[in-house]
């Protein structure tokens, strides 16, 4: 018995003595909202930030139906890109504000989700990644022959947002700074939905069917039905992501569909590490900083990524932010 | 729609056949890997476009089509094999997700080196002399290559019908399929069973590769392209099932053609529209066993 664990049996009762690190796991949605507001002080450019807090999100919505449901989906990109070409066509087409069209993009990756996961949810293991991916690629099609709506191969162009005002207050959405706020608002507040829903009776739900699904189904929980609402929940979240990205790039490139983005999510998840709340962040920016420094150096950068990740599932499997939560548990 | 005869869909249906021909010969090295070691191979679409770029490189040193049709399983199938050593040994009994990751990231490695040796533009891939042409097949002509392609993957599946029923190693690959502890009880090498395994799945898909290359020009994306439809092919026809993984081949060929010929806008969603319908009603897919799936 450690002293630590002599101290928490000799504390009387009534009095729950916690270490630090369960008072941080309380509060980490905080944490992690305080570090996004700092991060762009430590980043060289601020569209490298901005872009890591939109990958960020998307991993974190791909984290909580991967990391915490147990469910491998490889079909991520067509909510991801769902989300973003549905923000772009409420500006392009329609001129609604970009308010609306954020909500437009949540509200599309959750009704994709919602029709992907209603199909793919009745298989599992394997047959759920290839399903997700077959799937998704059909999607990847469909936006690819609607030219009207989305620009086909050329992509959807001439996203423009210059000023956002929030109750009045006018911010220049060109400044990059300015961008990043309120991206940043954005993701803050889905890291506090996030923590919400995974300390609720529900997110107990969710890592029980993944801990033991028979067991949780003995319980008397409806499987089937979680794992529909974590999948459409985990939409949700990809949509914000995606809608945010269409804002941040004006343009949405008909690649954003591709099962190559529903890979990349895969990797950003398990380089940062599946299942913890704040690794997907950290994947996320890890993978678009050698991204970006391997690019600079040569362009067949995709090699490089490709054997680190291939290092990560042989010899890191819990990931760089899963590894440093293990080493610093006391 | 002029000129729309009952000839014209029967030569539709044929050019269909030519296309699931790959289809199958694709899935099914997809479908033996996952039959034996429950690993779904994410860069078999890398190791179909290895086998194009390994023909093409063979021909550009002298070779020719035929022998390409020996060399490139053989060199394809040891490649797959030291892949199999060395990278995905070590994850077995570490579940599903991480061979998947694996040979998801591997094929970013391999079409990465691929770009570096062959660059980022595709190469056309000449039709051998000798299958030049067309033939008439009584309801008009066609052409000769497709029907090869036909019959090589006719020849493929044979082969490998008789090895794994007649041949001893076959019944020992199948009952590892089955049962992998009682055959390592009864003092076979399984790992060395599952290693042979990859190696002739990832050769038939070096093979498919080669035999697509005239068809379609050979560029490194081209295995990514194929893998979402053969994952289709998979689902369809049952994960782990040969028969499944031809009949449904076929089917998706034949659904391919005939949408391009009627609709051919839809022709790329038709076969997940096909998907989504066995789905419902199958979820194992034609021939999947039910244990497979979780």
């Amino acid at each position: 018995m450690t002293m630590n664990e002599l101290s928490q049996t000799l504390a009387p009762a009534g009095v729950e003595r916690r270490n630090w690190f369960e008072a941080a796991k309380r509060h980490r949605a905080l944490l992690a909202s305080l570090f996004v507001l700092v991060f762009p002080l430590v980043m060289p450019f601020t569209a490298l930030a901005v872009n890591i807090l939109i990958y960020g999100l998307y991993a974190l919505g791909f984290n909580l139906l991967f990391g915490y449901l147990g469910l491998l989906s490889f079909g991520h990109a067509a909510l991801f890109g769902t989300g973003a070409y549905l923000c772009g066509i409420a500006i392009v087409h329609f001129a609604l504000p970009w308010y609306v069209a954020i909500a437009m993009g949540v509200l599309g990756g959750t009704a994709m989700a919602a029709m992907i996961g209603a199909l793919a949810i009745r298989t599992r293991g394997i047959y759920f990644a290839m399903v997700t991916m077959a799937l998704a690629q059909c999607v990847y099609y469909l936006f690819y022959q609607a030219i009207d709506w989305t620009g086909g191969e050329n992509g959807l162009r001439g996203i423009n947002v210059r000023a956002i005002d929030i109750f009045g207050m006018k911010f220049d959405f060109i400044n990059p700074l300015t961008r990043y706020y309120v991206v940043a608002g954005f993701v803050i507040l889905a890291l506090y939905v996030l923590s919400r829903i995974l300390a609720s009776p529900f997110g107990a739900v969710i890592e029980a069917v993944r801990e033991n699904e028979a067991r949780a189904r003995a319980s008397g929980y409806n499987v089937t039905l979680t794992r529909l609402i974590t999948f459409v929940l985990s939409g949700a979240f990809c949509g914000l992501a995606g809608a945010l990205s269409a804002l941040h790039l004006s343009i949405v490139p008909i690649e954003i569909m591709h099962y190559e983005t529903s890979g990349m999510v895969v990797m950003m998840s398990l380089l940062g590490g599946m299942g913890t709340f704040f690794g997907p962040f950290v994947g996320a920016a890890v993978f678009l900083l050698l991204e970006n420094l391997v690019s600079l150096w040569t362009v067949h950068w995709q090699l490089f990524v490709g054997a680190v990740f291939v290092v990560c599932v042989l010899f890191f499997p819990a990931g760089i932010w899963g590894t440093i939560l293990k080493r610093v548990r006391p | 729609m002029p000129g729309l005869s009952f000839d014209l869909i029967a030569m539709q249906l044929f050019t269909g056949l030519a296309l699931g021909a790959i289809y199958v010969l694709f899935a099914i090295g997809l479908s033996l890997i996952f039959g034996m070691l429950t690993v779904v191979n994410f860069a078999h679409g890398a190791f179909y476009m290895v086998g194009a770029y390994v023909g093409l490189f063979l021909i550009s040193l002298g070779g020719n089509f035929w022998l390409c049709l020996v060399a490139v399983p053989l060199i394809v199938g040891v490649s797959g094999m030291i892949v199999e050593r060395f990278l995905i040994r070590p994850l077995y009994g570490r579940g599903i997700d991480y061979p998947l990751l694996l040979t998801f990231g591997l094929s970013y490695i391999m079409v990465e080196l691929i770009r570096i040796g062959f660059g980022t533009s595709g190469y056309p891939f000449d039709t051998p002399d000798l299958l030049q042409g067309a033939v008439n097949i009584g309801i008009g002509y066609f052409p000769l290559y497709r029907l090869f392609v036909i019959g090589a993957a006719a020849i493929v599946l044979l082969g490998l019908w008789l090895f794994l029923e007649r041949t001893s190693f076959g019944l020992i690959i199948r009952a590892g399929a089955r049962d992998p502890q009682i055959v390592r009880v009864l003092g076979v090498d399984v790992a060395r069973v599952w290693l042979y395994v990859f190696g002739i799945g990832t050769a038939i898909a070096g093979l498919a590769g080669l035999l697509a290359a005239p068809l379609q020009g050979v560029i490194p994306e081209m295995g990514a392209n194929i893998l979402a439809e053969a994952f289709v092919v998979t689902v369809v026809g049952g994960m782990g099932s040969i028969g499944g993984a031809v009949i449904a081949g076929l089917l998706v060929g034949v659904v391919i053609s005939m949408t391009s010929l009627f609709a051919p806008e839809m022709a790329k969603v038709s076969i997940f529209a096909l998907m989504a319908i066995v789905l419902l009603i199958r979820p194992q897919g034609f021939f999947g066993r039910a244990g497979l799936m979780s």
